[in-house]
């Protein structure tokens, strides 16, 4: 019977129903996610509740104190004040999208409408090169390169005589980590922001260069708010991103649980840090260790709730494009 | 997520002349000049970065890194080259690929032709939204917690103490076409959303079921759309190296587990091109930069030709629905 119905051809009803299904292995995949994941975190975040996301210690002294916890369950240990970790994601994520959305905004509306044609054909591969470029070779070029430029150069004897009882400054720094992840992020934003000029309407930008404003001035004040949203998706879409580096983060930040200080002036640039999904591969091997898997989940649950809220504000902020027929 | 920017036609339908006016204000004049400057500085880097790794790929590649296994040994001219390596990204971006071409294509085939109920559609659409969103290593730790459990026993091998270890090339495969879905499902659905509505109807005409629609006319026509969402989601699972390091273990040479002989390797752990580099860095236990600079020469070719060789491939085969 069910052989017979396999070897004749599909009734459309049959057919719907077979890829509805297999189209919605997603929606079930996403939420066995956010449930495993979230339920494998929960005892971490029950046992310190809201002071979880707190400051106070020292981060890497309580995951080493959780790795090594006592082998009977009602001894774990699983006291953790994650502020330096959750510091150091945002601390990158904001400062690296904060750039790049800088970045992208120019080298799009060079792109869309200054560039020669050669410039531009050259453009269009460079975009899509530097999008295609795995983190990992980011991180070999950072930590080989950069990090040992930075250093040798830019680091003074003094600068790190100066916070040596509290860190020490080797090259592997905020700074770095920030100029790979603009450079890791900027194409996915340029991507976004070309494809919203190009779709601007015609007779807009016709209309303003007839009222006698230049192409510069067109281009910002038409071009640039028409697609005020798509720089707001492509923003958000780079968060997510950048949120979620891991292994790049993981070579050229310092690895080191520290909150960089901005009061430290041009030192903070120079101070090591270590985000969330850099810290998840840096400790990989304890996943075993019963307290400190949960923990571990624990940051993994973080990223995961915080890229959820990301994609629907990335879905949000596309709305008032659907307007312009812009697909992103 | 989609790069490619194909050209289009330009904004204006006579250019304005191309210079700078003599007239323009001061920040006039800056804001382009900043756009220039922005535009060279990406091209500067994209150039160093690819002169950079032309030159420590020539220098330290030889012909026997690609064909000796990898050795862990203290003395760097002892251990050996990358082969395994190479052979877990092949096997592993194949397998990510085999995963998630089925389930891309057939997604986005519902989505475009049937997408009923109307919610539910909106649905699946933002849940790959979400998935391409969702970092790879919270995909990759949520693999390795599901694949822990005793009904997927079978996909990895059992410790002792009744364990199920939970890494593997299947595993790690699974995982890896979560990050290929989006890339497949986008440009899959752009191309099926390309071709026109008289296509449709002329098959339905004839008498053809909409499925039969699907099979024979429309997604033979959408192979370009395919095809390029493939070698985009190809380049990203051989790039990636979060799963590789939590899901397939990175070790250094491929270690089959199991008793079946063509399964071991599946359900064995290895290491792939992403892992090899990231151990051979100064922040892994290797620290051989010179084997790390070579492998991560290999990849970056790898990586490139599958996003650009498509392209020249395809550019001259884009079906065209004048009529």
């Amino acid at each position: 019977m069910a052989l017979a119905g396999l070897t004749r051809p599909w009734t459309d009803r049959r057919a719907e129903r077979t890829l509805g299904a297999v189209a919605s292995i997603v929606l079930v995949l996403i939420a066995t996610m956010v449930v495993f994941v979230l339920a494998k975190a929960w005892p971490s975040f029950a046992h310190n509740g809201l002071r979880w996301f707190g400051g106070g210690g020292n981060v890497d002294d309580q995951l080493k104190a959780i790795f090594n916890s006592p082998a009977d369950p009602n001894k774990y240990i699983y006291t953790l004040h994650a502020w330096p970790l959750l510091y150091g994601t945002a601390l990158t994520t904001f400062l690296a999208v904060g750039a790049g959305l800088v970045f992208a905004t120019l080298a799009a509306i060079f792109i869309v409408e200054f560039a020669p044609p050669r410039a531009r054909a050259v453009l269009e591969p460079v975009v899509r090169l530097l999008a295609a470029v795995p983190s990992v070779i980011y991180g070999l070029i950072g930590i080989l390169v950069l990090v040992k430029f930075v250093g040798e150069h830019l680091i003074s004897e003094g600068r790190k005589a100066s916070v040596i009882y509290v860190i020490q400054l080797s090259g592997s720094s905020l700074l770095v980590a920030v100029v790979i992840l603009t450079v890791m992020i900027t194409p996915i934003m340029i991507a976004i922001i070309v494809d919203a000029l190009r779709s601007v309407p015609r007779g807009w930008v016709e209309g303003s260069a007839a009222l006698g404003a230049n192409r510069w001035r067109t281009m910002w004040t038409i071009s640039v708010r028409v697609a005020r949203p798509a720089i707001v998706a492509a923003a958000v879409l780079a968060t997510a991103r950048a949120l979620g580096e891991a292994i790049m983060l993981s070579m050229v930040s310092g690895s080191v649980g520290f909150a960089p200080n901005p009061l430290d002036g041009l030192t903070f640039f120079f101070e090591p840090t270590r985000p969330l999904a850099a810290t998840i591969v840096d400790n990989a091997e304890g996943l075993s260790v019963k307290p400190f898997g949960q923990t571990i989940y624990a940051f993994a649950a973080v990223l995961l709730v915080s890229s959820l809220f990301l994609s629907l504000g990335g879905w949000a902020a596309k709305q008032p494009l659907k307007r312009y027929a812009v697909r992103t | 997520m989609a790069t490619a920017t194909p050209p289009s036609v330009p904004i204006h339908a006579t250019p304005p002349p191309r210079v700078v006016g003599v007239s323009w204000r001061r920040v006039d004049r800056v804001g382009v000049a900043l756009c220039w400057a922005a535009g060279l500085l990406l091209c500067a880097i994209a150039a160093a970065i690819v002169i950079f790794m032309l030159i420590q790929g020539l220098k330290y590649l030889k012909p026997s890194l690609l064909t000796s296994h990898p050795v862990s040994d203290t003395d760097q001219s002892k251990t050996g080259g990358f082969l395994d390596p190479l052979i877990g990204t092949l096997l592993l971006t194949v397998l990510g690929t085999l995963i998630a071409l089925p389930l891309g294509v057939v997604t986005a085939a519902w989505l475009t032709e049937y997408g009923r109920p109307a919610w539910f559609a909106r649905a699946v659409e933002s849940g790959i939204e979400i998935v391409a969103g969702t970092p790879s290593i919270v995909l990759a730790i949520f693999g390795l917690l599901i694949f822990q459990q005793h009904v997927f026993s079978f996909l990895s091998f059992t410790a002792q103490g009744n364990a199920v270890f939970g890494r593997s090339f299947l595993t790690a495969g699974s995982m890896m076409a979560l990050i290929a879905l989006p890339l497949i499902f986008g440009s899959t659905r752009e191309a099926l959303n390309a071709i026109p509505a008289h296509v449709r109807e002329a098959s339905y005409a004839l008498g053809k079921t909409k499925i039969a629609t699907i099979r024979r006319v429309l997604l033979p026509s959408a192979r370009t759309g395919i095809g390029t969402g493939t070698a985009l989601g190809m380049g990203r699972i051989a790039g990636d190296t979060a799963i590789v390091v939590i899901l397939l273990g990175a070790t250094l040479q491929l270690d089959p587990e199991g008793s079946i002989p063509a399964l071991r390797t599946l359900t064995g752990t290895g290491g792939t091109l992403t892992s090899y580099v990231y151990n051979n860095s100064p922040a892994g236990e290797g620290n051989a930069p010179q084997k790390a600079y070579a492998a991560a020469f290999v990849l970056l070719l790898m990586v490139l030709a599958l996003n650009f060789a498509i392209d020249a491939v395809a550019r001259g085969r884009r079906t065209r629905w004048s009529r």
